[in-house]
């Protein structure tokens, strides 16, 4: 009776449990994340129905019922009854106006030329660790330029002809998207950049100036600009000089970006310490060198995603050209709709969804670098 | 080389006049006056001699001229025996319209977003960041085409229509409303409403003393509401239903040509209308609900710990600690997502919904006076923009953090 064992000592340990099902795994995390509420579970629902009925009829449209191959329109008429999808033949068949626009065909290549050297020359500047980034930025930014003029409008020498001036009025689709964007924004850097020093100036004149020269563009919507730089530019030129259609637009989209770009570069200038500007001249350096060697590239180097998203804008708004008539990208498609090969009712929901395609593409990998960017030049800032 | 000078002569050394600060300063703005003064010479003289020759009157007169074009929306009497002038307030009117209609669903979807974005639910969250993702990064010409040429124009044509409970309809040729038809007594329900918004204002302001003097609170929203819709409704009744609702007809017999809604009965919303709106306010309620989600995303998350450890709820917690400290961050971005709505209202001329541009531009082409309609362009948009972020400036004063 003394002795019996009213206690039990565990001598080994007790076996490890697995964690409840419904709380481990995919059920776990459903249970979480979907199910955890009543309220939940009708949001999961109503989201699901939505995002059902968003994604259903697209791929219905753009895949089940698209029509992949085809000469002309017979091909993506509704089939007796039947909801006609996505006319992708038509896109095939228009793909090299909506690349080229009307740039004649054996010229192409030269089209071509710009697009290889564009990328060669973007992509190492895009990505940190390649190294002569200064070689490749002075390439990118005065060289690439002054080539790709000549390659896209052509070269005559005296009397000889090296390259056949191709008219501006015949290019179009994403060519004329890109002349535009990557000119807007090469050309309102530097701009962009004197402004914002002029906003920041101690001279009240040349801020004054600055201030209304900003806000003034800012204030107005771009198509205005287009406007204006369409319709009353020729009437601020002496007579007898003319400006090509595409120059025109190009110098009113720089002067709208360079506004925003100044605010953007702005920005910067505000974020670097007074004593980095105050160290530059103890050591003796004058406003240029100062500028030039240790305030700008502090400063350029914190808002380039800044400037990749007025990029983003701007790249957005070339659209806007179409209103005073020219033929970029979206343009290109527009007033594809009209050619009676292709008209079927199905046409006009294949080139929209085709130019979401190519701006969402562009705009959305952008806004990516954009992002990748900052998380890679905030490190410097972490405490 | 100067201090060794300054210490054997005893006296600064004098700089060359070059290097004197103060000259320099003087010196570049001088040359700026002098660029912007020669450049607007130019572009002035250029222009009045190219003026000249293309014969082109410059001046104010042409806005009193008959327009000869008529209008499918116009918010006041207009036709086209009235005037240039008159056409382009028209336009200004349109794109005000647009512009306040646009910011109201914008604001309303982009704070649903917004506050999607943050949701704990992973199918919400998803939801919303593809929206933002989505709409964000297409242009909103863009979307302006696909809303007016692409949806509008697979609804049912003119002579049939959807309808929702028989008031609301649609087709091809906009939307159907009923429209109020105000008969004498009616300005009764009007001061009904004015007196339950000043009532409801007075009962907020004692309940928010009585809770700050006795902490029991008083369910102000639900009484506000009773005030703001019941008393007129009250007033509505009593008066003898003073006002009725002219329902559109739709004419479904005779002649094929005259079925259809019938015209100038009820309110019809053009499609060119309904598609900007849209767009503007879709493709904007994506960068609002960026902006709301920062601006919550700003707010310490202490500052909901301490929220909940004093007992609030959820929704007393957004509402009363979040959302406050949010509104900080959040409306000045806001702001400029507003004025960008307004500016880029001016797309309109893409699907020829007659706001100001697109009217403007008529304007242009038929009288030539490209100096001035431009230049009434940019002085309205200019001005709306000055004036948003004017009252935007002070109610953010209003909302900002008062220190000690």
């Amino acid at each position: 009776m003394a002795t019996t064992k009213m206690f039990h000592i565990r001598t080994e340990e007790a076996p490890h449990l697995a964690a409840p099902l419904s709380t481990t795994g995919i059920i776990g995390w459903m249970r979480k994340n979907l199910f955890s509420s009543i309220g939940n579970t009708v949001l999961t629902i109503i989201g699901i129905l939505i995002a059902y009925s968003l994604i259903q009829p697209l791929i219905q449209f753009a895949l089940i019922d698209a029509v992949w191959t085809g000469e002309n329109r017979e091909a993506c008429l509704p089939k007796d009854g039947a909801h006609s999808g996505a006319c992708w033949a038509y896109v095939k068949a228009y793909f090299p106006q909506f690349i080229y626009g009307r740039y004649p065909s054996e010229e192409v290549y030269r089209v071509n030329i710009v697009y290889a050297l564009f990328l060669m020359l973007l992509v190492p500047l895009a990505i940190p660790g390649v190294p002569f980034k200064r070689l490749n930025a002075l390439l990118f930014l005065i060289v690439f330029p002054i080539v790709a003029y000549f390659l896209l409008t052509g070269l005559v020498i005296g009397d000889k002809v090296v390259l056949p001036i191709v008219e501006t009025a015949v290019w179009g689709g994403l060519l004329v998207t890109l002349v535009i964007a990557v000119t807007g924004i090469v050309a309102s850097l530097p701009l962009g950049i004197a402004l914002a020093l002029g906003r920041r100036s101690k001279m009240p004149i040349i801020r004054m100036v600055s201030i209304i020269f900003i806000e003034f563009w800012r204030g107005v919507p771009l198509i205005t600009v287009l406007f204006m730089s369409s319709v009353m530019l020729p009437l601020f030129l002496p007579e007898g000089v003319t400006f090509d259609k595409l120059l025109r637009v190009l110098i009113g989209v720089t002067l709208f970006s360079a506004a925003y770009m100044a605010e953007v570069v702005r920005g910067g200038l505000q974020a670097i310490p007074k004593g980095q500007y105050e160290g530059a001249m103890a050591l003796g350096l004058r406003f240029w060198p100062m500028m030039y060697l240790i305030v700008l590239p502090q400063a350029l180097k914190l808002v380039i995603p800044g400037i990749v998203n007025t990029f983003i804008g701007l790249f957005k708004d070339t659209t806007l050209v179409l209103i005073v008539g020219m033929f970029d990208l979206l343009g290109q498609i527009q007033s594809s709709f009209t050619d009676p090969t292709w008209s079927t009712p199905s046409t006009g929901h294949t080139g929209y969804l085709f130019a979401a395609m190519v701006f969402w593409c562009f705009c959305f990998g952008m806004s990516r670098y954009s992002i990748f960017m900052e998380n890679k030049l905030h490190t410097g800032h972490k405490r | 080389m100067s201090v060794m000078e300054q210490d054997s002569a005893g006296a600064p050394a004098r700089a060359s006049l070059l290097y004197d600060p103060k000259v320099r300063s003087i010196f570049y703005q001088v040359l700026l006056v002098v660029v912007v003064v020669a450049l607007g010479y130019v572009i002035v003289s250029n222009t009045i001699t190219n003026l000249e020759r293309q014969n082109i009157a410059s001046g104010w007169g042409f806005l009193e001229n008959t327009a000869g074009f008529g209008t499918n929306q116009s918010l006041v009497q207009y036709s086209e025996t009235s005037s240039y002038g008159r056409a382009l307030y028209v336009g200004f009117l349109n794109t005000l319209l647009v512009a306040a209609i646009g910011i109201l669903f914008a604001t309303i979807l982009g704070f649903i977003i917004g506050i999607a974005r943050l949701s704990n639910n992973w199918v919400i969250n998803r939801l919303a960041y593809c929206y933002v993702e989505l709409v964000r990064n297409i242009p909103l010409l863009l979307q302006i085409f696909f809303w007016y040429f692409a949806v509008l124009r697979s609804i049912p044509g003119k002579r049939d229509k959807w309808s929702i409970f028989d008031t609301v309809h649609l087709n091809i040729g906009g939307l159907r409303l009923p429209k109020p038809i105000w008969e004498p007594g009616a300005e009764w329900i009007g001061y009904a409403v004015i007196i339950g918004i000043a009532a409801s204002f007075f009962v907020a302001r004692w309940a928010r003393k009585r809770q700050e003097d006795t902490g029991q609170q008083f369910p102000v929203f639900w009484t506000a509401m009773g005030l703001i819709v019941g008393v007129p409704i009250i007033t509505y009744l009593v008066t003898g239903m003073p006002m009725t609702l002219e329902h559109p007809n739709f004419v479904e017999t005779g002649p094929i040509m005259l079925r259809g809604f019938e015209l100038n009965v009820g309110i019809n919303v053009i499609p060119e209308f309904l598609a900007l709106t849209a767009a503007l306010s879709i493709y904007t309620a994506s960068f609002i609900a960026e902006i709301v989600r920062a601006g919550i995303q700003a707010v310490n998350h202490g500052q909901t710990e301490a929220a909940h450890a004093l007992g609030l709820r959820n929704g007393p917690t957004l509402r009363l600690v979040i959302i406050p400290q949010a509104m900080r961050v959040i409306i000045p971005p806001l702001t400029s997502q507003y004025l960008n709505l307004t500016k880029n209202s001016s797309l309109a001329v893409a699907i020829a919904y007659p706001d100001l541009v697109s009217m403007g531009g008529t304007v242009l082409n038929q009288t030539g006076q490209a100096i001035e309609i431009i230049g009434i362009w940019m002085a309205v948009y200019l001005s709306l923009s000055l004036i948003t972020s004017a009252f935007m400036n002070w109610y953010n004063q209003r909302m900002a953090l008062v220190e000690r």
